[in-house]
């Protein structure tokens, strides 16, 4: 069997992936699909656990961050096509509107 | 041991993908980096016996979000301004912050006591069953589940509220 510690491994690599990519890239697709790279490091993890747990709550959650992450996805490429529409840039360091 | 090696498989086409998808300077090569990851990700949910949740990453992830991404990339064709730079300009000192990071996570988990043979137990239960899947969450996770479907709304009505086109 393949140790656990292998997989948390894994889950960690892939969310520090995310993690640079949400940081350090302009284009605002790759930064929301980074996004999806860190919840479904977490679900890695999530399912790993519950596997060596022996405990379906571990997957149960699964499914609730599978259904958050289907909201996020569809109100954020709203709002995308909103900013290209109205800015016409997809690239995150040009959304200054709020001069934060 | 073949396990070890469906699982190295596996992991190394997931972190691969990754690296290529979060690299790519087209964002429809990285959709697509993205789908060879989500595949790879439900074979790993296969290996860990969650045949369902399997299932569902390539149902709802790969067959439904993917796919809205992939059309809302083709729809806005943002390829125009191909020589623009791809990230940001503190990129490198954000990829030190990563392998820090990682390494420190690294460190933390091999110094760590997780219990090295819980996986050799031989199966009490089915995990990852379906039915049994199916009573928990409809019996002690009621509500959450019923909340889901109200983010699942807000969700559908936001985006629909958000790109429609205003006339005034």
């Amino acid at each position: 069997m393949v140790p656990l510690y292998w997989y948390v491994l894994l889950s960690a690599a892939l969310f520090t992936i995310g993690v640079v990519g949400v940081l350090s890239r302009r284009n605002v697709f790759i930064v929301l699909m980074s996004i999806e790279l860190m919840l479904n490091a977490a679900n890695i993890n999530m399912v790993a656990f519950s596997h060596y747990l022996q405990n379906l709550t571990g997957q149960i959650f699964v499914i609730f961050i599978i259904t958050v992450a289907a909201a996020e996805a569809a109100v954020a490429l709203a709002i995308i096509i909103l900013l290209a529409r109205n800015r016409g840039s997809v690239h995150v360091d040009e959304f200054n509107l709020m001069k934060g | 041991m073949l396990h070890k090696a469906i699982f190295i498989y596996f992991a190394a086409v997931c972190i691969g993908s990754a690296l290529l998808m979060i690299t790519r300077r087209n964002p429809v090569h990285s959709v697509l980096f993205m789908l060879l990851l989500f595949f790879h990700i439900a074979g790993l949910f296969v290996l860990l016996n969650a045949e369902f949740l399997a299932a569902v990453q390539l149902i709802v992830y790969a067959g439904a979000i993917l796919i809205l991404y992939l059309f809302v990339v083709m729809l806005l064709n943002v390829d125009r301004e191909s020589a623009a730079p791809r990230a940001n300009r503190y990129w490198p000192w954000l990829t030190l912050f990563g392998l820090l990071i990682s390494a420190e996570i690294s460190f933390l988990v091999l110094r760590g006591s997780f219990p090295a043979d819980a996986g050799q137990q031989p199966m009490t239960l089915a995990v990852g069953s379906v039915r049994d899947l199916g009573i928990e969450l409809y019996t002690k996770y009621l509500v959450p589940f019923e909340i889901a479907s109200v983010i699942l709304l807000v969700g559908l009505v936001g985006a629909v509220m958000l790109a429609k086109k205003i006339k005034d």
